[in-house]
This record gives C-alpha cells, sequence and structure tokens, in this order.
C-alpha cells in the first residue's frame, strides 16, 4: 500500500458518459477507472486512439467533469486551486495563441501563476533554453513548426516549475528527432524529481521511458503494473536459434523441442518452446556437429501485451473468463 | 490580477487581428464620406455629418464587437488554448471576465479612433461641437459593452456563426423592443403579457441611442443619463453572469 501522501494522482471507479447528436445517445468514454500515479515516477497512459485516454486525462485537468467517481491530484480535490499550482499541463496537438511570440506566449501564462518581473524573465529564458528554443524567442508563434510548438508547449506546462507533469500524447506528429528530443526532456524532468504522467498510442515509447503503465481500451483499464512485471507477465519465453549444416538426422531429434522450424539452404531457423529446452537443444546441436549462428531469446514487447487485450476483448464474453 | 493579465492577452489579441483594422478603416471612410454627401444637400449639411458619423461609429463598433466578440470564446475552445488555462489555477469566471475586458477595451479605444475621426471632419466643416455629442458616444460605447456581452454569452454555449447570428438578431430587436410594447397594448391581456415579458427581457437598445437629441439639440437630463448607464451596466452584469454560470458546467470535449 502506498502512503497517500506519495499518491500524485488517484482516481477511483472513474466513469464519464457522454450525451452525442440530437437524441443524446449515451457513450462511455471512461468505465470504472481507478488509478494511482506515485510520487516521482514516469507513468504511461496508454491506448489505442479513442479509448478514453484524453477523456481521463481532461477530467483530471478540470477540463470535463466526470459522470460519476472521483479523481484526486495531490490528496486534494477536483478543482482545488491549490493542485493546479503544482501541475503542468500539455494538450494534445495544441495550436496556442498564434500571434505571441514565443516570449510573450511564456510570460502570460507565468502571469497566471502570479510570476511576474525579473523573477518572470529569468524563469522563461531558462525555459526556452531547456527546450532549445532560444533562437526563436521573438518569433510568432503562427511561424513555428508543429516540433517548436510541441517544444513550447512544454515549456508553458513547465512555467511553474510543477512537481506533476501531464502530457497528452506528446510524441505524436513529430519526427524521431523530435520524438528523441521529448524522451530525453521527460527523463531529465525524472531525474530532477518530478512525476510525469503521459499519454500515448505509441507503445515503444512507453516501454523505453516508464516505470508504470496503464493501459485502457473502451474506457476500461485492462492492465496496470510495472513495465518488466507486464512483460513477464504476458511474454512467451520462446527461444530463437539460428543453426548451420544440421544434418536430417539431427533435425529429427530437434523437433519435438521446437515450436516452428524454417529452413533457407543450409541455414535453419528454429523456435524452442521455452527456455527449458535450451540445453537440450545444444546438445543434440553440438552431437550432430552443426554450428550455432546465434540464440536469441524472445523479449515480449508491450505491442504483444497490447494485441492481446485487444483481441480478448473483441471475442465474444462467454469465451474471455 | 489573472483576469487582467487575460484581458491584456485579449486586447493583444484583438490589435494583431487584421478584421479590426478593416472595420476601423471602413468607419473612418463612413465618417469622411458624410463630407461629399453633405454637398449634396442643401442647408442641413450639419445634421447630415452629425447623422451619418454617429451612425457609422455605432454600426461598425456594433460590427466589431459581434465579429471579435462571438471568437472570444469559442475560437479558444476550437484550438485547445483554453485547455491550457483551464488546467492553471484561473477559475473559468476570471477567463470569461478577462476575455470580456479586454474586448471592451479594444471597443474602447476604437471608440475613441473613430469620434477623433468625427471631430476632425467637424472641425473642418465649422460644424459646431456641443456636450450633446460625447454624450451620445458615452451611450453608444455602453451599448458595445451590451452587445459584446451578448456575444459572449451566446458564444460560450453555440458555435461562432450561430452566435453571430443570435447576437445579430438580438441587435436588431433591441431596437425594436419599444414596438412590442405598443403592439401589446392594441392585444389581449395574454398576449400583452407575453411581449410585455419579452420586452422587458430583451436589451431595449433603443435607449442607448442619443441621435436624435444631438441632431436636433435636445436636452438629457443628468439623472436620466445616469439610469440609461446604470441600465446598460446591469443588463450587462446579467448577461456576463449568466454566461459564467454557462461556462461552468461546461464540458471542453
Amino acid at each position: 500500500m502506498t502512503p497517500s501522501s506519495d499518491l500524485v494522482v488517484q482516481t477511483k471507479q472513474l466513469s464519464k458518459i457522454f450525451r452525442v447528436g440530437f437524441w443524446g445517445k449515451r457513450v462511455t468514454a471512461v468505465d470504472c477507472l481507478s488509478l494511482e500515479v506515485r510520487r516521482g515516477e514516469v507513468f504511461g497512459f496508454l491506448g489505442p486512439n479513442g479509448a478514453g485516454k484524453t477523456t481521463t486525462l481532461k477530467i483530471l485537468m478540470g477540463l470535463i467533469y466526470p459522470t460519476s467517481g472521483t479523481a484526486r491530484l495531490f490528496n486534494m480535490d477536483m478543482g482545488d486551486p491549490r493542485a493546479k499550482t503544482r501541475l503542468g499541463f500539455l494538450p494534445e496537438s495544441p495550436y496556442f495563441y498564434d500571434y505571441l511570440t514565443s516570449r510573450e506566449f511564456l510570460r502570460f501564462y507565468g502571469h497566471l501563476f502570479g510570476l511576474w518581473g525579473a523573477v518572470l524573465s529569468k524563469r522563461v529564458d531558462e525555459l526556452l533554453e531547456l527546450v532549445g528554443m532560444t533562437h526563436a524567442k521573438d518569433l510568432q508563434l503562427r511561424k513555428f513548426s508543429k516540433g517548436m510548438l510541441q517544444r513550447v508547449g512544454i515549456a508553458q506546462a513547465l512555467i511553474n516549475d510543477p512537481e506533476l507533469v501531464v502530457l497528452d500524447e506528446p510524441m505524436s506528429g513529430l519526427d524521431p528527432i523530435g520524438r528523441k528530443e521529448v524522451r530525453d526532456l521527460i527523463l531529465r524532468l525524472k531525474e530532477s524529481g518530478k512525476t510525469v504522467l503521459f499519454s500515448s498510442h505509441i507503445l515503444h515509447d512507453a516501454e523505453v521511458l516508464c516505470d508504470r503503465v496503464a493501459m485502457i481500451l473502451k474506457g476500461r483499464l485492462v492492465a496496470c503494473g510495472r513495465v518488466t512485471d507486464l512483460l513477464d507477465q504476458g511474454a512467451s519465453h520462446q527461444v530463437e536459434l539460428v543453426v548451420d549444416r544440421l544434418t536430417s538426422e539431427g533435425l529429427d531429434h530437434l523437433r519435438p523441442l521446437t515450436d516452428k522450424v524454417v529452413m533457407q539452404g543450409d541455414r535453419m531457423l528454429v523456435v524452442l518452446k521455452s527456455q527449458q529446452q535450451v540445453g537440450g537443444a545444444l546438445e543434440i546441436i553440438r552431437s550432430a556437429k552443426a554450428s550455432l549462428v546465434s540464440l536469441n531469446p524472445q523479449k515480449g514487447s508491450l505491442e504483444d501485451l497490447f494485441i492481446r487485450e485487444v483481441k480478448g476483448l473483441q471475442r465474444p464474453p462467454e469465451n474471455r473468463a | 490580477m489573472k483576469i487582467l493579465s487575460i484581458a491584456l492577452n485579449t486586447f493583444r489579441e484583438n490589435l494583431r487581428d487584421k478584421l479590426l483594422y478593416n472595420l476601423l478603416v471602413f468607419a473612418l471612410l463612413m465618417i469622411g464620406s458624410s463630407v461629399l454627401l453633405s454637398r449634396l444637400t442643401l442647408g442641413e449639411f450639419h445634421r447630415l455629418i452629425l447623422d451619418l458619423g454617429l451612425g457609422s461609429i455605432n454600426f461598425f463598433g456594433v460590427l466589431i464587437a459581434i465579429f471579435v466578440g462571438i471568437g472570444l470564446v469559442s475560437k479558444e475552445i476550437e484550438k485547445k488554448t483554453i485547455y491550457t488555462i483551464v488546467s492553471k489555477p484561473v477559475a473559468r469566471y476570471q477567463f470569461l471576465l478577462g476575455k470580456y475586458l479586454g474586448l471592451t477595451f479594444t471597443l474602447f479605444v476604437n471608440t475613441v479612433v473613430m469620434a477623433l475621426g468625427l471631430l476632425l471632419v467637424l472641425y473642418a466643416q465649422d460644424v459646431p461641437v456641443e456636450g450633446m455629442l460625447f454624450k451620445a458616444l458615452a451611450l453608444i460605447f455602453v451599448e458595445f459593452m451590451v452587445i459584446t456581452a451578448v456575444a459572449l454569452l451566446f458564444s460560450t454555449f453555440t458555435s461562432a456563426t450561430l452566435s453571430a447570428i443570435f447576437t445579430l438578431a438580438m441587435y436588431v430587436i433591441g431596437h425594436l423592443t419599444a414596438d412590442l410594447k405598443t403592439f401589446g397594448a392594441k392585444m389581449d391581456d395574454l398576449s400583452r403579457g407575453i411581449l410585455n415579458g419579452i420586452y422587458y427581457l430583451l436589451p431595449n437598445l433603443e435607449r442607448f441611442n442619443l441621435k436624435g437629441h444631438v441632431v436636433h439639440h435636445l436636452e438629457i437630463s443628468g439623472s436620466d443619463l445616469m439610469l440609461i448607464v446604470v441600465y446598460g451596466a446591469t443588463y450587462t452584469a446579467f448577461l456576463l453572469f449568466t454566461a459564467s454560470l454557462i461556462f461552468h458546467r461546461r464540458d471542453f470535449r
């Protein structure tokens, strides 16, 4: 049990039902979601497009009111202005005030936190430096590329030196360099002791960055925990071997241990059922005087887990158990 | 302080909006053209310049109030800029009031510029300037404040296009409400009740119109003038309060 003072974000049975269209059809965007984000961790909030990630973040930011359930930031009720002073938020594909220059833009947000004068100027310069935008400080935002906008957007989220930084899809729409920069920035925030909560549908980013992740599908939590635990849980533990010049006799011995054998001329790719088979397989290869080219334990990825969960959800409920 | 920051930012947004300058240039052209038109009339050219000048200031000011006003909130929601504001320690009503004050300040500067244009024309044409002209200008500005609040109210719950249509309709009806009462007087009790209700609910914008007084050299008492200003301020406060209530409950999807 985490002490409540260490809980930065906490939602309990959070639900949001939207009414859409003329007849007010009910659409459940978030369904009984209970989450906890602890101090100092990088928390990834994962799910496909339309899973309810943005809606959940918007509820936390006070942009949307939940239909039922509670959400607390820093152990304070939603909408408490004290919680908002300790928070930084970057919305998904933001546009911002394009008639402002980046410096005016950051100064404006500083004013909203009661920062003025020399203190603010110093903070703005530091932030522009941090996100590498010093060269464009007097350029109007309308002339910015998407990557530049994302960077001043992050600077905007950090203006009050927040304890919790919430980023909605910070990597989407960026080129590989831009994505790497955002990744580095998130790691730097973690180093400086901040809690980072970000949503993404790019699982690789989450795998690299996050301490813990939550996966949601159709508004429901389907998996939550440490990245390594989740990967172990669902991983197949298969091992891939590449072998040269294995005789057909040797292959016959090997076959019972394998899941799959792919022949490519003299070379073959062998997939072992589990790591327990490795010793036996190596023995057979040695006695058949074949040579081992490579041995790769197959690591599960969040993507595998994700696809499994999606498929599980699409199956009719009686088969799910 | 936060309200003021948002107001200043809104003012800056308005200043960098091309629409504003287009409308302002047209207003000044209209005021200037009254000189040409007055050449076509016999004797009454003082009246024409004053009438057309004040009319232009009123008309273009209202256009600015409506077309900049409707974008105040709906544009922020559309462009998602509001997400970054509401997630900061800023209450929603503070945001709304800041936007309102910002545009009001823009309108004030515009009214001053247009009034200076009119004064210049009057001076060039040797038309005597009376105190009543300034009273009329002040009430025109009060009318702008009411119209801006109407535009803001609509834009808290509907799209920019619909708010423009509604506000424009409100402006037109607002100048005709006196007819509702006259009309009602000739009908049965129920209809008269309904029409009277509408009459009191809708803003009576004709009260802010002192053009006739200026042109025909009529006087208005200080207390009457005060009453009209208080009426405008109360109505504006009512509109802003309603807008805040709606805005507070709104989900930003």
